[in-house]
């Protein structure tokens, strides 16, 4: 990807960051699988409070995003810092540990454990394990249908209780950053509606989130800032308003074009 | 190269060995002719071996039970007429009257190898991956327990003697070169690059049309023959035997023969036996004990065993692929060889 | 003796041996639950538990507390094992883990040649084991032996179902058995959970050595080479990776092959373990996921 470009979405990012300090800040990575490079680059940053998107084609690197970031795989180089710690080279447990959970791609809830005992596991690299019962509690009251179906196992589920209930699982680690990995995958319209009035209540109430996502709309809805990633870089950057107005620009940070 | 220097090299290297084995008597003492015949058989066991399990991504733990049908089958059929009235009374009458040349019995045993891995291998090559292993190590105890208690035939669990002692190195190395020629003559051609995209990717390969199931059992088949004829080969070396010499630690042996010098090739096969009996011999002779002049280490009987068992654990940490890894002492290899050597 | 009597004592004695099956398979299942890696050294850990108990007993140790030591120095042996073998190829594939314990069995064996020696050693009971419960006029014999197998398993097997529901490791094992990637997801220690699984599975196969030395009266080096086998039979007919399902076939193991050898006419009986194997195959292609139903796909 050519300089000018790379500069101009920095000075955007850069321009439009709050004078907070970022939470969780990702510098100049790189990511390999084997020989290919799926991330080349990239710079992206996470305030307090923020619902940042994570937009791109499918290939793009948004889910390895969230993977190295939850330590599942290594960067070849770059850094990923935690309130400016580095995290990059933890084990994952680590860094769960330290406040970021990861609600993966395609639900991935334990099937054969119950909903109350998949709950329990998403606390299980807690530092603190103080309030585990009234944390349970606030998952059954977002989530009354988990409440009913408590000691069921969670492959019974349907697909949009198991999407709350990974969702359960992630929060009951108190994570400082939500991590979400394509939330609204294989779900029915209303369901993901459902799922999204959730997270804009969970938004509200303060809690960080890095959320990729390919419905674009309802992405831009609920963010602050958003970034379109391209074959492993960042090719377009800016708060959400902007993308949502701009959707040429978008569309061509998608698939290539220069406008 | 062309296909007639590849026949020039063939020739030449057969003929080159065959000099080597029929006068090394001569040249050496006999010690190290019984170590280069018994290496010359391993190294035929331990190709065939890698055939089924190298190139198509089974592996057999069931190669020994082969073996020692081959043993036990030519044992019996090469016996004399009246060792067999002596060590083996009950036989029935059409196989106490046989008595078959080294030859003709290496080959039926090979052959009753084939029929046996034919019934054996056509339920199993369906397996996969542990299951495999599970199920052809499972064969090697039904044929451990069938020679321990078919003793009208074999002598149950006591020793097996009397086999005449006709494997001498030319016989040895004689059927390793076949064994190499006709395996690498498989290897080599286009089935054989069906059989190493079998290993590679299985549904790959059913993708384009391979059959998975007759590949498998083809290499189980052949690998059995060769295993036969080479128990024949090791039980007219040893003349006597008894079931528990091929069961588990043959199987060991063996396998830690194919892996340290590298499954994916037979240069591997060939070279792994040479560095496993190389080391064995040495270490069984430390084991007896030696003086460093300011200790004396005591004897430890099976320490060599550990001490093999622990470099195999090593290679599969740091070099899975062996000794030889992905390398093939190929024509084409010969040949940079040999231009190498004209320039200079 | 009547039949029914017969049939009395042998279901004493299949259940003294179903035991022992069970208490090696579930280890064995448990590993390749939680690692997918078939692990042929398991058996030996029967040799260490037995061995230990015989060393613990000549330092004089009381019987009760060299078993227990023996238990714990085989659930040791395993860990140590798991560190240094297999962890460094862990990801590697299958034939590479295969491999690897193939070569520890064979450490391991030849250690315990090395150490022991090859021939069978004498493994002292307790005088008070050496008594038996007779029943009906002596036509039911219920040795202490069989007492000890079936009490100590029965407390191994409670133990073990309320570590596996009721507590927070037993859980993180069950998930990481059954999706290690969102085990890894969640934050769960994964090298924790394979360390106590190894443990675990180690110790009951400490146990079952002991237990097989107790009736055996002998403990050898190979001893854990054919119960390994059969407890794969057992951990297969009940599906592989399933701790009831090994639990399950492991009785069953032992029930047929008691009834193999009292019921069926005595030539076949030396054949008794070709038998099994031949089930075991049978098992392997028609039902290779054993016979309660588990999700796993065989594939070619």
């Amino acid at each position: 990807m050519a300089k000018p470009e790379r500069a101009r979405d920095e000075a955007a990012v850069a321009g439009r960051e709050p004078s907070a300090a970022a939470l969780l800040e990702v510098s100049d990575l790189r990511v390999n699988y084997g020989a290919v490079a799926a991330i080349r680059g990239v710079n992206l940053s996470v305030t307090a409070g923020e619902v940042v998107a994570l937009l791109g084609a499918n290939g793009a690197g948004k889910s390895t995003m969230l993977r190295t970031i939850s330590g599942l795989s290594r960067p070849r180089t770059g850094r990923i810092a935690l309130e400016g710690e580095a995290i990059h080279r933890l084990p994952p447990a680590r860094i769960v540990r330290l406040g970021i959970a990861h609600c993966p791609e395609g639900r991935r809830v334990f099937g054969s454990l119950t909903v109350a005992e998949n709950l329990r596991l998403g606390a299980a690299a807690r530092a603190d394990r103080s309030g585990m019962a009234e944390d349970r509690e606030r998952i059954y009251a977002m989530f009354p249908i988990l409440s009913e179906r408590m000691t069921q196992a969670a492959g019974t589920l349907s697909g949009g209780e198991q999407q709350m209930l990974a969702l359960g699982r992630a929060l009951m680690a108190r994570p400082r950053v939500l991590l979400l990995d394509e939330p609204s995958l294989g779900l029915a319209p209303l369901l993901v509606q459902q799922i999204f009035r959730t997270l804009a209540e969970l938004k509200a109430g303060g809690v960080t989130m890095l959320l990729v996502e390919q419905n674009i709309n309802l992405a831009l809805d609920l963010a602050d800032r958003a970034y379109v990633l391209r074959t492993g870089e960042v090719s377009l950057a800016g708060s959400a308003a902007e993308l949502k107005a701009d959707y040429e620009a978008v569309a061509a940070a998608y698939l290539g074009a220069r406008p | 190269m062309s296909g007639m220097q590849r026949l020039i090299v063939v020739v030449a290297g057969i003929a080159l060995l065959g000099l080597f084995s029929f006068s090394a008597p001569a040249m050496m003492n006999d010690y190290f002719v019984r170590i280069l015949t018994v290496m010359c058989i391993n190294a035929m066991l331990v190709v065939s071996m890698g055939l089924a399990n190298g190139f198509t991504g089974v592996f057999s733990l069931g190669h020994v039970g082969f073996v020692g049908v081959g043993a036990y089958v030519s044992g019996v059929l090469s016996l004399s007429a009246s060792a067999k009235a002596s060590y083996l009374p009950d036989l029935p009458a059409w196989i106490a009257g046989l008595h078959l040349s080294f030859l003709s019995s290496t080959i039926v045993a090979g052959l009753v190898c084939v029929v046996l891995a034919f019934l054996v291998g056509a339920p199993l090559m369906r397996l996969s991956g542990h299951f495999v292993s599970v199920a052809t190590l499972g064969f090697l105890i039904i044929v451990n327990v069938v020679l321990i208690n078919a003793d009208d035939y074999t002598r149950g669990a006591r020793t097996f003697t009397g086999v005449p002692l006709q494997t001498t190195f030319p016989w040895a190395m004689g059927w390793l070169l076949l064994a190499l020629v006709v395996l690498a003559r498989i290897v080599y051609s286009p089935k054989g690059r069906a059989w190493r995209a079998v290993r590679e990717d299985t549904i790959a390969a059913q993708a384009i049309g391979i059959d998975v199931l007759p590949t498998r059992l083809s290499a189980f088949v052949i690998g059995a023959f060769f295993a036969g004829a080479g128990g024949s080969l090791y039980g007219h070396y040893l003349g006597s035997f008894s079931p528990a010499g091929f069961y588990f630690a043959y199987t060991f042996s063996l396998i830690s023969m194919l892996v340290i010098g590298g499954m994916q090739s037979m240069t591997g096969a060939v070279v792994g036996v040479i560095i496993v009996s190389i080391l064995s011999e040495l270490l069984r002779n430390l084991e007896r004990g030696f003086d460093l002049g300011v200790v004396a280490v005591p004897p430890l009987y099976g320490a060599s065993q550990i001490v093999l068992g622990i470099i195999f654990i090593l290679i599969m940490i740091f070099r899975p692929s062996g000794v030889m890894g992905d390398l093939e002492l190929s024509f084409g290899r010969i040949a940079a060889l040999l231009h190498k050597g004209r320039k200079e | 003796m009547s039949t029914e009597l017969y049939i009395a004592q042998q279901i004493i004695n299949a259940v003294s041996l179903g035991s022992l099956y069970a208490l090696v398979a579930i280890g064995l299942s448990m590993i390749f639950g939680i690692l997918r890696m078939t692990n042929f050294a398991h058996g030996d850990m029967m040799m260490v538990g037995a061995f230990g108990t015989l060393v613990l007993q000549f330092m004089n140790l009381g019987f009760g507390w060299a078993v227990l030591g023996g238990i714990g120095i085989g659930a040791l042996a395993g860990v140590v094992v798991e560190r240094v073998a297999y962890r460094p190829v862990r990801g590697a594939p299958e034939v590479t883990l295969l491999l690897t314990s193939l070569a520890v069995t064979y450490i391991l064996e030849n250690l315990g040649i090395l150490i022991f020696t090859s021939s069978a050693q004498n493994f002292p009971l307790p005088e008070w084991m050496d008594s038996a419960f007779q029943l009906f006029d002596g036509q039911i014999t219920f040795t202490q032996i069989n007492l000890m197998t079936v009490a100590l398993t029965a407390v191994a097997l409670g133990a073990l179902g309320w570590f596996v529901t009721r507590t927070d490791i037993g859980l993180g094992m069950r998930a990481a058995a059954e999706d290690m990637g969102a085990a890894n997801l969640v934050g769960l220690d994964v090298n924790r959970l394979i360390v106590v699984a190894f443990a675990i599975a180690s110790g009951f196969a400490g146990l079952a050595g002991i237990l097989w030395a107790a009736q055996a009266g002998v403990v050898e080096p190979h001893m854990g080479f054919t119960p390994l086998l059969k407890a794969f039979v057992a951990a297969i007919i009940g599906g592989f990776g399933s701790i009831a399902g090994a639990l399950i076939g492991g009785y069953l193991l032992g029930a047929l092959e008691v009834f193999i050898v009292a019921f069926l006419p005595s030539e076949i009986s030396p054949y008794r373990d070709a038998i099994v194997f031949i089930l075991l195959i049978g098992f392997l292609l028609f039902r290779p996921n054993g016979l309660l139903k588990r999700s796993q796909e065989v594939k070619l």
